[in-house]
């Protein structure tokens, strides 16, 4: 904020407060020029008003939010670019990258100043951080037979996680089922810990510019095909003409990436698992204008020993048997 | 009576007529809206599978519609009133005044259209799209004309004080309604603010913390100075204490925003100087509680009697526990806890329902025989229970909600010995069924009073016991 502002902030704010308390000031003296308790003399449709004081109660605890107020915008950042006598923040303000933000938070606890969110932050990693840094120099298979590391591992998975895949982990449309050891990118513990870690960005390309609507419903019945349904049989047929582009990803069999070690994460289409349905509609949609999936990074968020104990749930669900 | 002409004004109550029926019916529906969406939150298949009928469209239309349909009906019917008797004059311009008639009312049918369609701007309290917010603005600068018009050819010396606190909201709803709708459209039916992140966040809450302060409270206060005294038939308690707390909460009700935005990315300062103002705003809200209460003394034995003033003074008492709550929830630390849970719901209706809904329920009962020239209400008994109804609602849905509120922001900040949280979300979704069935069964008891009121408001007006000259002639009028 610039100094113009700064003082702008700071001469409305006690202005109000000054001329609020003056009122008051002036209020509790009978000016009125009539008998306290009397009528003011005025009267509308009937009504009158009478003199009466303020009651005393009430005047005193005006003054005092007077004195608190004035001690708040002392102690506290409230006036402009004023920081308080206390050093208080709520968190380093005023910064433009996270970067900027890590430098000043460090150099906020080296001078002094009381940094809310940093100082929780910090002091929850000294209470905290242990706990999870001895669960992270385990095995994820060891902990996923570990009653009270699954436990914790759940719980961050409820909180984080649940809004996606679902409270009991079996997804949704567009979101995959963790429980069916069905995987689009590998279900060993170093994988879904890559997943966890960096985040997946699944690409499926839409086709109806260069197949047309024709290509579109070909390509439709021969994918419905793959996975055992019928079909018109010529449509099929030169739908698997026209299924060389898919194969690239897919597979010739269509039995998608990972039967054939391939790291795309293209799903498996001779199954009965859809992640984005399985009825003519939803596949032909799918083909038309493709689809874009993406699991998020949480590297950052929740931190490695954390996600450790999250493989360890998700591991669990498909292998626990 | 002071410099008031020889010659008797006649007022126009065709207006106030129209602006008191569509206030009840308003009121009907839009608490009916409630009570539909309250139990959705226990029953979520009342939606119907359509997207017209979920939550997510329903809630805003439930807040616009008693807001500013039921709310805004009411201070369009007595501020109309209020000020023509207060100021002994003929409203200034009655086709004007018919046009804010016609014209609120259009803007609340396309709420009604607009809101289940999906189409919303996405600011709470001010969801209506880019050309109903024009209209909004056409139709309040109208107002302002024929309420401050009346006020300039006033036949009285001093403005009344319940005519400063309507101006104080007409005027100040203009600057916010304009100021927080500022977007570039980019179809008919959909428009993007002008303001953007935190800006945008801090806009907002300046306007939306100001529908309830200006809106809610101010508005409801000039209410309240006019019908308080005359149903109690007392002279109001303290011109000074009227004077300082009507000017000190319009200058700091206006600072109190930013207490909707602690611990998020607004800066430092102004979620500090926002709770400074909100502290300090609790005593002079106590003043309007205290003007309207200390009226009675004198006439304490009516409560017994008159299910109006019961109306009227529980509202205030109301009125006194919201505005202690809220500036207590505004601190910081508290807010930390009461935050996004159904404490702030059940907050809010402590006002709406206790305050601004019976305080409007009472005046309504009594300038709507006054203005169909009836004697009284069709049957006081009728009022009475519609009292019982309304309190003991308005009781099971705030108590409810308190328990759950608090509950859950326990249960939100639950951590185990590892830092983790104890619950996931949807367990603590479980654990407030009970309490929503509680509020919801308060929302029918609210709902039904209205039933009652709308019955007993028709009979009313139907009944041929035209009340005897001497209210309804013009030369009553002016002092009855």
């Amino acid at each position: 904020m610039s100094t113009f502002w700064s003082l702008w902030v700071a001469i409305l704010s006690i202005l109000t407060l000054v001329l609020v308390f003056s009122l008051l000031y002036w209020n509790m003296k009978n000016y009125a020029g009539v008998e306290e308790g009397k009528s003011m003399g005025h009267e509308f449709d009937g009504i009158e008003e009478l003199n009466n004081p303020l009651p005393a109660w009430w005047t005193k605890m005006f003054w005092a939010t007077a004195v608190w107020a004035a001690y708040y915008l002392l102690a506290y950042p409230g006036l402009g670019n004023y920081e308080g006598f206390l050093g208080w923040k709520s968190s380093i303000q005023g910064i433009q990258t996270i970067a900027e933000g890590k430098e000043k938070s460090a150099k906020a606890l080296e001078e002094g100043y009381r940094v809310q969110y940093d100082t929780e932050l910090r002091d929850a990693e000294a209470v905290f951080g242990p706990i999870f840094e001895q669960y992270a120099s385990q095995d994820v298979k060891t902990l996923a037979k570990d009653e009270d590391a699954l436990e914790i591992g759940k719980r961050l998975y409820l909180q984080n996680c649940s809004q996606c895949h679902a409270s009991d982990a079996r997804g949704g449309t567009g979101f995959p089922n963790l429980t069916d050891n069905d995987w689009l990118y590998g279900g060993s513990p170093e994988k879904i810990k890559e997943t966890l870690m960096h985040g997946r960005n699944a690409v499926m390309p839409g086709w109806s510019s260069s197949m047309g609507e024709q290509g579109i419903k070909q390509l439709t019945a021969y994918v419905i095909s793959l996975s055992g349904r019928e079909v018109d049989a010529t449509l099929a047929k030169a739908g698997e003409a026209k299924f060389g582009v898919c194969a690239a990803c897919h597979g010739a069999d269509g039995k998608g990436s990972i039967a054939h070690g391939l790291p795309m994460g293209a799903p498996n289409l001779t199954d009965d698992i859809w992640l984005y349905g399985g009825s003519e509609r939803a596949i032909s949609e799918t083909l038309r204008h493709g689809r874009n999936g993406v699991m998020p990074a949480w590297k950052d968020i929740l931190g490695e020993d954390k996600i450790h104990l999250v493989t360890a749930y998700i591991y669990s669900l498909s292998n626990n048997k | 009576m002071s410099a008031t002409s020889s010659a008797t004004p006649i007022y126009n109550f065709d207006i106030v007529k129209k602006f008191a029926v569509m206030a009840v019916i308003w009121g009907l529906i839009g608490m009916s809206a409630g009570v539909l969406i309250a139990a959705q939150l226990v029953w979520p298949e009342l939606n119907f599978d359509t997207p017209w009928f979920t939550y997510s469209r329903l809630r805003p239309l439930h807040t616009n519609a008693v807001i500013f349909a039921f709310g805004g009906c009411a201070l369009f019917a007595t501020s109309y009133y209020v000020v023509q008797r207060t100021c002994q004059t003929r409203i200034f311009s009655d086709k004007i005044a018919n046009f804010t008639f016609w014209g609120w009312q259009a803007v609340i049918v396309c709420a009604i259209i607009s809101l289940p369609l999906g189409m919303t701007s996405s600011k709470e309290y001010a969801e209506l799209e880019w050309p109903i917010d024009i209209l909004i603005a056409i139709v309040w600068i109208a107002y302002a004309i024929v309420f401050f018009g009346t006020i300039v050819k006033r036949t009285t010396s001093h403005i009344y004080v319940a005519n400063w606190f309507y101006g104080g909201f007409i005027l100040t709803v203009a600057v916010l309604h304009i100021g927080n709708s500022m977007a570039i459209p980019v179809s008919f039916t959909k428009s993007y603010s002008i303001y953007a992140g935190a800006v945008d966040a801090m806009m907002q809450w300046w306007y939306g913390h100001n529908a309830v302060g200006f809106f809610l409270t101010a508005g409801f206060l000039g209410m309240m100075y006019y019908f308080v005294p005359k149903q109690a038939e007392r002279p109001v308690y303290s011109y000074r204490l009227s004077v300082v707390h009507f000017w000190s909460l319009i200058s700091l009700y206006i600072w109190a925003g930013p207490h909707h935005l602690h611990y998020t990315a607004l800066p430092d300062w102004t979620q500090s100087l926002g709770m400074v103002m909100s502290i300090v705003l609790f005593v002079p809200s106590w003043g309007g509680m205290i003007n309207g209460i200390m009226t009675l003394s004198g006439a304490w034995h009516k409560l017994r009697t008159d299910p109006i003033l019961r109306f009227m003074i529980v509202s205030l008492s109301f009125y006194g526990m919201s505005t202690f709550e809220g500036p207590m929830m505004a601190i910081k630390s508290v807010n930390a806890l009461s935050h996004y849970t159904d404490w702030t719901v059940g907050h809010v209706h402590s006002g709406a329902l206790g305050w601004v809904a019976m305080i409007s329920i009472g005046s309504l009962y009594h300038l709507i025989p006054r203005v169909f020239g009836r004697e009284r209400m069709y049957s006081i008994k009728l009022i009475n229970v519609h009292f019982w109804l309304a309190t003991a609602g308005v009781v099971l849905y705030i108590v409810a909600m308190w328990i759950t509120g608090v509950m859950e922001g326990m249960m939100w900040r639950a951590i185990n010995a590892d830092g983790t949280l104890t619950y996931s979300f949807i367990e603590i979704v479980a654990q407030k069924k009970p309490f929503n069935i509680i509020r919801w069964v308060g929302g029918l008891c609210v709902v039904t009073g209205m039933i009652l009121m709308l019955y007993n408001v028709i009979r009313t007006i139907r009944s041929d016991k035209t009340a005897d000259e001497s209210i309804s002639s013009p030369a009553a009028q002016a002092t009855a």
